[in-house]
């Protein structure tokens, strides 16, 4: 009795995985085809990897992509550590304040908060493109790395700081040693967030760019009025590159833990 | 310690320019008309008493109709996943919850656009249908197809806060629930199903969410002429040019989320 069970949900939780990976599965597969089809396999290739190479405006989205995601990674973990250390002291009304605006890029629509930056943009007179978007994107990481921060910020002893300050250290002293090795976890993982948020954003790019710079999304999702294997083959690389770093970023902690067991049993 | 309470001075002034004004923004341009030049303001409700027209009003009950239907859909599939899925030994939940996540860290585009190689007419699909000898579907660019793909894209946020709501259950007070002679329903709807409500209510609100603002999806998966809340905010922006009307839908999209947000903290048990 107890086997059959086992046996059935075992089968669904395999059926459902089928139908998360399955279409993931197919492009990759796909992109190794040696003819244009997308139903029939006819051979192993690479053309669509050359032509990928060779075309110029994918290489530019991508280009567009990786300094985006990279730039707004770094300025939004920095921007939202400091706001989350500094949250932790401030006084109950700025807090709740702080926090609940934080808060509205994450709960709104991505298509609100898009248009909002829209409009914003086109109001103060910037000119759409490269600068645009990367704003739009520190907007939206941030609030992620604040969320992911914040918590470790307030877990932490208040008096820690100030035992290092009694003990001779400056503020930056106190914040660099003590408070900011401690929340390490916190950063990482909202780093981590934003990073993907930002390599994978679709929307809110698609609305404050101009200029013609395009991201990967806003490159396919001008391609896919017809199907095209160059797709499938950026499709693959995307795909791969963000499977190895989340593989990367989850399995060695859990290694990790099961090592540290093994020494404490 | 008072030095840092100066941190937060950037992000008071950065978020007051690129969160708070561009909502101000949005709304400003729903009660006025006049086109993108806000010259001369002028307070009107004509913004909204257009979207009471019959041909915007049923893309509205459309864009709800399919929300509610890839909310259904998602919690049916999504629950018993999340429970088959939490009898597991802590190491394999680990495994199998990074399995859900790995797709949601994958460009949403990407993902969507897969299916577009399954269902198309000439697609895989069909053609294993072929070989069955079934006639070929038309399954691209319609209700079905978008519905599929929204429900694969959002299926792991409904299954990851069910999983988290159901792990940190005591397992015992199944066991006790048994033991007081309660039957393996009973046990699972008084004890099993309350439990996870928060989880359960969270998902909820966080695929309906998705699936009623979207409109990447319903662009590639349900073509051109398919219009959802979201197609019709991004046609006005982008090729009619009706920002006003435009902030009127975004505006009237952003309270319907905040307002179920707020009822589905209402109904849930855990905050009283």
């Amino acid at each position: 009795m107890k086997k059959k069970k086992h046996i059935f949900s075992g089968l669904y939780i395999a059926l459902c995985f089928i139908f998360f990976y399955l279409p993931i599965i197919i492009t990759m597969i796909f992109s190794f085809n040696s003819s244009k089809s997308l139903t029939h396999f006819t051979g192993f290739s690479l053309k669509w990897y050359q032509e990928l190479i060779n075309n110029q405006e994918i290489v530019s989205a991508v280009y567009v992509s990786v300094t985006i995601a990279i730039l707004a990674t770094v300025i939004s973990t920095v921007l939202g550590t400091v706001t989350a250390i500094g949250l932790s002291k401030s006084r109950k009304f700025l807090k709740e304040y702080l926090l609940n605006v934080n808060n509205i890029p994450i709960l709104n629509p991505e298509i609100v908060t898009a248009i909002g930056l829209m409009i914003l943009f086109s109001s103060i007179g910037i000119a759409k493109g490269y600068m645009t978007m990367l704003l739009a994107h520190i907007c939206f990481c941030t609030p992620y790395v604040i969320t992911s921060v914040y918590p470790k910020v307030r877990s932490l002893d208040p008096n820690l700081a100030n035992a290092a300050m009694d003990l001779g250290a400056t503020p930056v002293q106190a914040l660099t040693k003590v408070i900011l090795p401690l929340i390490r976890p916190g950063i990482f993982a909202g780093a981590l967030l934003a990073f993907t948020m930002s390599f994978d954003d679709f929307v809110i790019s698609y609305f404050v760019t101009g200029n013609g710079v395009k991201n990967i999304s806003i490159i396919v999702y001008n391609m896919t009025k017809r199907t095209n294997p160059t797709i499938n083959a950026l499709s693959t690389i995307v795909i791969v590159v963000i499977i190895l770093i989340l593989l990367a970023v989850n399995i060695v902690p859990i290694l990790k833990k099961s090592k540290e067991r093994k020494f404490e049993g | 310690m008072k030095h840092f309470k100066h941190l937060t001075k950037p992000y008071i002034v950065w978020s007051f320019i690129l969160i708070v004004i561009p909502l101000l923004l949005i709304a400003l341009y729903a009660f006025t008309t006049g086109g993108n030049a806000v010259k001369i303001l002028e307070f009107t409700l004509k913004n909204f008493i257009k979207f009471l027209e019959p041909t915007y009003i049923s893309v509205f009950f459309k864009s709800v109709k399919l929300g509610l239907l890839t909310t259904g859909i998602c919690l049916l599939m999504g629950y018993p996943l999340a429970y088959f899925i939490s009898r597991f030994k802590d190491k394999t939940q680990d495994l199998l919850i990074l399995g859900v996540t790995i797709p949601m860290w994958i460009n949403l585009l990407l993902r969507t656009y897969a299916w577009l190689n399954l269902l198309a007419d000439n697609g895989i699909i069909n053609n294993l249908l072929a070989m069955l000898g079934i006639s070929p579907i038309s399954m691209m660019y319609t209700d079905f197809s978008v519905t599929l793909g929204m429900v694969c894209n959002f299926l792991p946020l409904m299954i990851i806060p069910i999983h988290t709501s159901l792990r940190k259950m005591d397992n015992s007070l199944i066991e006790a629930a048994y033991d007081l002679g309660a039957n393996r329903i009973q046990a699972f709807r008084r004890i099993i199903l309350k439990l996870s409500m928060p989880g359960v209510l969270n998902g909820i609100v966080m695929v309906f969410l998705m699936s009623i603002s979207t409109f990447v999806i319903p662009k590639l998966l349900g073509g051109g002429q398919y219009l959802l809340i979201g197609n019709l905010i991004e046609s006005q922006f982008i090729s009619v040019g009706d920002w006003n009307f435009g902030s009127a839908i975004s505006l009237l999209l952003a309270v319907i989320i905040l307002i179920s947000m707020r009822l589905m903290k209402k109904i849930d048990p855990q905050e009283d």
